[in-house]
């Protein structure tokens, strides 16, 4: 069987993107990119710098009731890998380029998710003090005054 | 082939190239996040009891070494920061209320730790004077370390042989500023006190009645059967530890007797009226007044006793979680051993707790200091026009006898005005108590000029 005659420049092309194959799969394997596809709360903590909020959750109120997930994502699915997405694309940027501030607080994209799903589980008895439109109004933020419900209890 | 593909070719090589560039950086960066939070330091020297330059620290623990060689950083703040300036210059009062003192010659803002030894050898007050080895124990690292040397053993004997030794020769016994070995136990790096005065008067105020949210181990000790002194370094919790680190030096203290042992003056508890009650029962002044021939007291930096009396201390928040609050570094939770004045990081120093943005804090505590100073200003001028009216009276010849009363009202207001302006934050570390004290100096200050009116009770 004769061989294709193939460019050198080809195969240079093809072998160094096989390389790029090989060590981004390490890489994704090796930050355990898998994990961030789940809901495990500890995969939120991978990086160390969510120790505290993780560790303050496991005594909290919620922390029977509600992973992180379950309070900071959209539940639908398509919405939610969009959310994993973009806070998976600034999270590692800031902690790649360690250019974030602290202490570290919730951005307005997931503050307004953050309080439409208090209201989601809580419909039954906050239906009348807050609606989803109120959170567009930035009114009735249920953060303000349960302040620990989610984690870092504050006494 | 033609040149289009080859074209083509190089280009996806030299993306591809770039690429598993910037992914091997990537991993590379990944795994040292990783390591870091595996590992949080490394051992590359021994340290023990006997090594005091922070230098050798530094090379285990590089950050935090690096935020104490930032403490020779200067700042300016509204009302102060780290950099010396003069404020006799700053507050032209300070002159006339200090006569005949050595503060009324050079009197300056403190810079950081890591001048704490330089500036003790520049300043007017050494220089001019001759000051005692009591001195040293709050400007040197270290202090633990020489006072057993020179005790041979005995850390307390070795501190009265040194309080008593002029300050130039205890000079010789030392040479580096407030360092790692004086607040840390060099094996494992646990918070320890390390200055004998603070021990002792620590143990004073536990054997006191007088309440201190701050330390509910002392409040433990008290149920005890209190047969061995309160030991701040066998009871305190770790935050208690971060908190009386700091109480070591920023206090207010004298120099007992002869011996000039250096003496922190909480027998009776923390409040200024409480260690002036001290004062007074041990019949203690600093100087004797110029103009006046009052006999008064000069406070020096009641920062832990003042703290004491604020909201933050009920609430459980140490000095270390505002002066040296945590940032993250890589993967790594550090304390900023940058100390400094969290006005310079309120961000990191405020928000951990508070929930409103860095310019919103800032501005919460400098109209607390501006409404300070303002009653700072009215307490002075209400005690230089005692002044004025004191020293008229000496001067058409009033008797000591008729001058002991409007005296003894100059040396409680005066207490009270120093006790609030030699604190360093301003009046934020307790902004009620700062006020009773100001309100109480301009009563003191207003009582002592009626005393002198004629044809009162005892005027002259």
């Amino acid at each position: 069987m004769k061989m294709p005659r193939i460019h050198p420049l080809l195969l240079a092309g093809l072998v160094s993107t096989g390389i790029l194959g090989g060590v981004g799969g390490y890489t994704f394997l090796y930050a355990e990119g898998l994990s961030y596809v789940s809901d495990d709360p500890r995969a939120c903590a991978n990086c160390h710098v969510m120790n505290e909020h993780l560790d303050s959750w496991t005594k909290g109120s919620h922390a029977r009731a509600a992973v992180c997930n379950a309070c900071h994502l959209p539940h639908g699915v398509a919405e939610k890998y969009f959310a994993k997405a973009r806070n998976g694309w600034f999270h590692s940027k800031a902690f790649t380029l360690q250019d974030f501030p602290e202490p570290i607080r919730i951005a307005p994209f997931n503050h307004d998710r953050l309080q439409r799903n208090c209201i989601e589980c809580h419909a039954d008895f906050v239906g009348l003090i807050a609606g989803p439109a109120d959170v567009g109004r930035d009114e009735a933020r249920c953060t303000v005054c349960h302040r620990s419900a989610g984690h870092m209890k504050l006494d | 082939m033609n040149r289009r593909l080859v074209l083509l070719y190089g280009a996806v090589l030299l993306v591809t190239a770039g690429l598993t560039f910037g992914v091997t950086a990537l991993l590379m960066n990944i795994a040292q996040r990783k390591s870091e939070a595996r590992q949080t330091f490394f051992r590359v020297v021994e340290l023990t009891d006997a090594t005091i330059d922070p230098a050798a620290w530094g090379k285990n623990f590089p950050r935090e070494y690096e935020g104490y060689l930032r403490t020779a950083d200067t700042n300016r703040t509204r009302y102060g920061g780290s950099e010396a300036f003069s404020r006799l210059d700053q507050d032209l009062s300070l002159r006339r209320i200090f006569a005949g003192y050595a503060f009324g010659t050079d009197y300056r803002e403190e810079r950081g730790h890591y001048y704490s030894l330089t500036d003790q050898k520049l300043t007017e007050r050494t220089a001019k004077f001759s000051q005692p080895g009591a001195c040293l124990q709050c400007h040197a690292g270290g202090m633990k370390q020489v006072y057993e040397q020179v005790g041979a053993g005995g850390l307390f004997r070795g501190f009265d042989l040194v309080c008593a030794m002029p300050l130039t020769q205890a000079w010789t016994l030392v040479q580096f500023p407030v360092s790692c070995t004086d607040c840390h136990n060099p094996t494992n790096l646990a918070l320890r006190a390390t200055r004998p005065a603070f021990l002792e008067g620590i143990d004073a105020l536990a054997r006191s009645d007088a309440p201190v949210p701050c330390a509910p181990s002392i409040e433990r000790w008290r149920r005890g059967d209190r047969a061995t002194p309160y030991d701040p370094n066998a009871l305190a919790t770790r935050q208690e530890m971060r908190t009386f680190v700091c109480g070591q030096c920023h206090v207010e203290y004298y120099f007992k007797g002869e011996g000039k042992r250096l003496t922190y003056p909480w027998h009776n508890g923390l409040k200024a009226e409480q260690l002036q009650a001290y004062y007074d029962e041990a019949g203690f002044a600093d100087w004797t007044h110029a103009e006046t021939g009052a006999k008064v007291v000069k406070a020096q930096h009641p920062e832990f006793e003042t703290w004491n009396q604020g909201i933050h201390a009920r609430s459980g928040v140490a000095c270390a979680d505002c002066h040296m609050p945590y940032e993250r570094q890589g993967a790594m939770k550090v304390s900023d051993h940058h100390v400094r004045s969290p006005i310079l990081n309120a961000s990191r120093a405020c928000l951990t707790c508070h929930h409103f943005e860095a310019p919103e804090m800032i501005a919460r505590v400098e109209a607390i200091q501006d409404r300070n100073r303002a009653l700072m200003d009215r307490a002075e001028t209400a005690l230089l026009a005692l002044l004025d009216d004191l020293s008229a009276a000496r001067s058409a010849g009033a008797a000591d006898a008729a001058l002991a009363a409007p005296r003894a009202h100059q040396r409680r207001a005066q207490w009270r005005l120093d006790f609030v302006n030699a604190e360093n934050s301003m009046g934020f570390h307790a902004p009620q108590e700062a006020a009773r004290l100001l309100a109480e100096a301009i009563d003191f200050a207003r009582q002592g000029q009626l005393a002198l009116e004629p044809g009162r009770p005892g005027a002259p």
